[in-house]
């Protein structure tokens, strides 16, 4: 395993704290159990499992929006992004893409005006959509565009790691095909990571260099996609290949 | 989205024209509202006075304008404090949450449960009557809760939208959350509410001025104008037409305009 570490959990429990209200005992149901995996730079870590297993808790931990309660994440990367399924939620309807793609630079607060429109339109060119979208209402758009505007917007500081969840599971198989060109093309150019979770085994096929099957909040199973879709060792992993086949 | 709407176009229109006509008042009305026998006392409506004359010969018509005035920006500011008051609670604590979102919301629970012009009429004995700003600082006070209550929901679920959750991871701080990301998606819920806090206000304040708690002589508002009718109900019943159907006008047309707003934007949300 080579490259330096982008991220690392250490046998991290996570969930969430729920009823009580004002004045009863919150309690807490951990969703992650005893999970423990790295990201190295360059690899993207695939991550499947049925829904409901705590995949997207998982991601939002990472991300540092829910509290792990036992267990350390370490981020070694600047300001981690990540990408959502529906593409619909994932723009801000009142603003115009440009405005949405600013506004992380903005935030920044160290590029003046030129200097913004320059990155917006490079990173335009990157996610290959064209200039007319600038102007455009998310609503204008069809889901596979607002899906690069939504990578674009994530990039657009450059991090150095991505978490992309269920980025093309909303998507219609043609628009699947471009999102996953455009996500490995992007990684090479700009040396990023990814932790990519789906629960489309065809996707992570074709996509990832490494897999971690989670069940009921536990990796069940990792290794490299050779390993898992050849010689997957737990029943779980069994079960979902021939399911997905 | 953006498709032509006539409760909109009508309430635009409708409310314009209203607004145009108080504004005029403040400046010019046909007669002088307090001049006496500006007319024959008890004169019935005319071509010289559109609404009659009151037991004083005062012209009616001029009175209903700058009375309309009077109501109108004792309204707006009503507005302004329990919206910007509302408002900002609202998006505090529907977007932060925690205990003092708890504490806050029962707070606005226990206000809830009294009407709103019994609670009126409580700061009004605390701050001392008679005074337009008074009227103002106590309604005001008491349409926060309503406004926050309606901006809370609206902030709430937003709260986990993706695109929050974006601007979140790109570090954008809260108050820039609140401002930019989120509070342009929440007009759809938050200008209908407006309007619709312009009118109670409107009737809150007429209600208040024709108790005799609100707006005192030399100023004049709708509502005291209204309780002057009342005493003269049979000699000059145009007095309450006229006063009425300003209220009522102004109520309906921006009634009509909350409407048209709320029916552009349904869906937005």
């Amino acid at each position: 395993m080579s490259g330096e570490l982008v991220l690392s959990l250490s046998h991290v429990y996570s969930g969430y704290s729920g009823g009580g209200g004002l004045f009863g005992r919150r309690q807490r149901q951990e969703v992650l159990h005893d999970v423990t995996f790295d990201v190295r730079q360059g690899e993207i870590l695939g991550l499947v499992g049925e829904s409901g297993t705590g995949k997207s808790t998982l991601a939002r931990t990472i991300l540092g929006m829910v509290k792990p309660g036992q267990g350390t994440v370490t981020n070694y990367t600047k300001r981690p992004q990540m990408i959502f399924q529906d593409p619909y939620s994932s723009l801000n309807p009142f603003y115009s893409v440009e405005w949405t793609l600013e506004e992380p630079l903005r935030v920044y607060g160290k590029y003046g005006k030129a200097e913004r429109k320059r990155r917006v339109r490079e990173m335009l060119e990157r996610v290959e959509l064209p200039e007319e979208c600038l102007g455009a209402k998310p609503s204008e758009l069809s889901g596979g565009q607002r899906q690069r505007v939504s990578i674009a917007a994530a990039l657009i500081r450059r991090p150095k790691f991505l978490i992309a969840d269920e980025p093309v599971s909303a998507l219609d198989v043609t628009i699947q095909a471009q999102i996953l060109d455009l996500l490995r093309s992007l990684r090479r150019e700009l040396d990023l990571s990814y932790l990519f979770i789906s629960h489309d085994l065809n996707v992570v096929y074709q996509l990832c260099d490494r897999v971690l099957v989670m069940k009921d909040g536990r990796i069940v199973e990792q290794g490299t996609v050779e390993e898992i879709f050849s010689h997957p060792k737990e029943d779980y992993t069994k079960q979902l290949l021939a399911a997905a086949e | 989205m953006k498709r032509g709407n006539g409760f909109l176009a009508a309430g635009l229109a409708l409310t314009g024209l209203l607004a145009a006509l108080v504004l005029l008042g403040f400046f010019w009305t046909p007669c002088d509202p307090s001049a006496m026998a500006a007319g024959p006392k008890f004169a019935p409506p005319s071509l010289a006075h559109w609404m009659g004359t009151d037991n004083f010969g005062r012209d009616i018509f001029s009175r209903v304008l700058q009375g309309a005035g009077a109501t109108a920006s004792i309204a707006l500011a009503t507005l302004a404090i329990g919206a910007v008051g509302g408002c900002l609670a609202g998006a505090l604590t529907g977007y932060f949450g925690g205990p003092v979102d708890e504490v806050l919301m029962r707070l606005n629970d226990a206000l809830t449960a009294f009407p709103s012009i019994l609670l009126a009429l409580v700061v009004i004995s605390l701050l001392g009557p008679g005074k337009k700003s008074n009227v103002i600082l106590a309604l005001g006070l008491v349409f926060i809760p309503s406004f926050a209550r309606v901006s809370r929901t609206a902030f709430t679920s937003l709260r986990d939208v993706n695109y929050i959750q974006s601007a979140r991871l790109m570090g954008a701080p809260g108050g820039r959350i609140l401002a930019l990301h989120m509070l342009p998606n929440t007009l759809a819920v938050l200008l209908p509410a407006l309007t619709i806090g312009f009118n109670n206000a409107v009737l809150a304040e007429a209600s208040m001025s024709f108790l005799g708690i609100g707006v005192t002589p030399p100023d004049a508002s709708l509502g005291y104008m209204l309780s002057e009718a009342q005493g003269m109900l049979f000699a000059a019943p145009w007095y309450a037409a006229g006063t009425g159907l300003a209220i009522v006008l102004m109520v309906f047309s921006v009634g009509l305009l909350g409407e048209g707003l709320r029916r552009r934007d349904k869906g937005v949300l």
